[in-house]
């Protein structure tokens, strides 16, 4: 389990890119938060610097949307879904359970 | 009778015209001529990842598994070489012909050429991925590199060199490199980065010509200056891939010339990516855009044209990025000669900054170096702001 940052430092709309050797990007769609793979899966683009619309993150470099819930990639040109994570807020922090496979991989 | 179209080149605007027909409900035959051997692959990765060899031909191919319930009939390793314009039939190479309803033309676009470097080794362009796999090649043997342009692939091409360890030396006939899309301020930093990151360039310089017998061995410059080199790459632009459409009837100019939606002047023929001309309101007149979200974009309207549907809604602004020495830029909207830049957020002289262009006051268009977040938000304000092209 990582701990992020406190809830109050990641405001609806925003997210947060958590430095690791694969880094994870969190975000906060209307108070519920969510956690993803931040590499993009086409090329190599921070998906936490992208457009959060609902729970899709539109990539900044490319303009695939991903679903923040699954994972899955809605268009071209990214093919394999991102990694999703789960997410425990616990005490006004948020931490992020990785998970441990690459499941969106093809 | 079901129909069949024809799509006439297999690259990111062949291929995004496929999906698109099917998305809009084309249900009969469609069938993709290439020329290249290849399926389709992005060409963006050729000058930055897949030069440095870091990425694969399959990181870069640019079908997905999804494309196989798009049922297209592949003509691969196929040219065209004609149109026939009243039966809308094309001509292959190989002396058959593709008879269709309606025709997406999609050739792109092919890198133009230095007179007199024909035969000589050691000298490429960037455009394939053959050229890309010969460059890469002779790139991991060679010890210094003459870049002959400025522009996009010339940087891209310079800064993965540098990051191979190559000596490099870039040669620009104009006195400041990236001028025309970024404007000479602008350009000017990227001037910068070739010298932050110990790459020679000499701008204002005209090549006068290639040295060696059979193997290149040096650039000579107008100004008497010789560069020693063991590879040259010449990145001096892309003309269209349209001198097959000669005796088409299709109307030609810088590409193939087309209203706001792809339509040709004539009927069932659309065209899409690096060769078509699009005609633009704010610019009034056509413009040839050769960028790859545009490629990937416009097929939408081309195939809403060609099926008598709805266009899809406003288009997106202009959008490009380019990758210089670790540097991210991001470039989006329409911008003129007389607007002008001004920086918003970071510092030019950190290489991280956002600059938005102005005219009469309003943004018309905005440049991110290695600030994707920021530049993703006044990307999106610029849309409404900037009337559809
Ligand atoms: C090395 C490189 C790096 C790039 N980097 C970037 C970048 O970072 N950002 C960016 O925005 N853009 C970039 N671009 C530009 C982008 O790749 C192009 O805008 C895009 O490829 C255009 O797609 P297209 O399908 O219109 O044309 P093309 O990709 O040129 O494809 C046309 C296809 O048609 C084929 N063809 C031509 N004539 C015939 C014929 N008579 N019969 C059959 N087939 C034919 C060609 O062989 C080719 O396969 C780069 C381009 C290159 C070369
Ligand atoms: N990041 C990107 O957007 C990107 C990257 C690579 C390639 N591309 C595309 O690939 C195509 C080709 O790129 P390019 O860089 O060759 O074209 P370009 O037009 O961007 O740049 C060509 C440069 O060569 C200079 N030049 C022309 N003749 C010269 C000569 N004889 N000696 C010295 N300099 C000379 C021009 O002044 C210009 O600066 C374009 O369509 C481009 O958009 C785009
Ligand atoms: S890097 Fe994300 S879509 Fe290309």
């Amino acid at each position: 389990m990582i701990t992020v940052c406190p809830t109050s430092s990641l405001p609806p709309g925003e997210a947060i890119r958590v430095p690791a050797e694969e880094p994870i990007a969190v975000f906060n769609v209307d108070g519920e938060f969510f956690a993803i793979d931040d590499t993009c899966t086409h090329q190599d683009a921070s998906l936490a610097d992208g457009w959060l619309e609902g729970a899709t993150i539109e990539c900044p470099l490319h303009a695939s949307c991903f679903d923040l819930r699954t994972g899955k990639p809605s268009g071209p040109p990214a093919k394999v879904a991102v990694r999703t994570h789960r997410v425990v807020v616990a005490d006004g922090m948020v931490h992020v359970q990785v998970s441990a496979a690459a499941e969106g991989a093809a | 009778m079901t129909s069949t179209i024809a799509v006439v080149g297999a690259s990111l605007a062949g291929l995004s015209a496929a999906r698109a027909l099917r998305e809009q409900g084309h249900d009969g035959r469609i069938v993709v001529i290439g020329d290249e051997v290849h399926a389709p692959y992005d060409r963006p990765p050729l000058s930055k990842e897949f030069l440095a060899g870091t990425t694969t031909v399959d990181d870069i191919a640019l079908g997905s598994p999804e494309d196989d319930a798009l049922d297209l009939e592949w003509r691969l390793g196929t040219r065209a070489v004609g149109l026939e314009r009243l039966s809308r039939s094309v001509q292959l190479a190989d002396g058959s012909e593709v008879r269709a309803d309606g025709v997406v033309l999609a050739t792109g676009a092919r890198a133009r050429r230095l007179p007199g470097s024909d035969g000589l080794s050691g000298v490429h362009v960037l455009r394939t991925l053959d050229d890309a796999v010969a460059l890469r090649a002779d790139l991991a043997v060679a010890e210094r590199l003459v870049v002959i342009g400025a522009g996009f692939i010339g940087a891209e091409v310079a800064s993965t060199a540098r990051q191979l360890g190559l000596d490099v030396t870039v040669v620009e006939t104009q006195p400041v490199p990236l001028a025309g899309p970024l404007g000479g301020e602008l350009g000017a930093v990227c001037a910068e980065l070739h010298a932050d990151h110990g790459t020679r360039l000499l701008t204002g310089t005209g090549v006068a010509g290639l040295i060696g017998t059979e193997r290149v061995e040096a650039v000579q410059l107008t100004d008497g200056t010789r560069l020693p080199a063991d590879v040259v790459v010449v990145g001096i632009g892309a003309l269209p891939n349209v001198e097959w459409l000669a005796h088409s009837g299709v109307a030609l100019g810088n590409g193939v010339l087309t209203d706001e939606g792809c339509a040709t002047n004539v009927p069932g023929v659309v065209a899409v990516g690096d060769c078509a001309a699009a005609w633009s309101v704010p610019a009034g007149r056509n413009v040839r855009i050769e960028h790859w979200t545009h490629a990937l974009e416009q097929p939408a309207t081309a195939a809403a044209t060609l099926l008598g549907g709805a266009p899809p809604v406003a288009c997106p602004v202009p959008y490009f990025w380019s990758d210089q020495y670790g540097a991210r830029i991001q470039f989006a909207g329409s911008r003129r000669e007389g607007d002008v830049p001004r920086v918003v957020e970071g510092d030019v002289a950190e290489r991280s900054f956002l600059a938005v262009y102005e005219r009469d006051g309003a943004p018309v268009a905005v440049l991110g170096m290695n600030q994707p977040r920021l530049f993703t938000r006044w990307r999106r304000q610029l849309r409404p702001a900037v009337p559809a092209s």
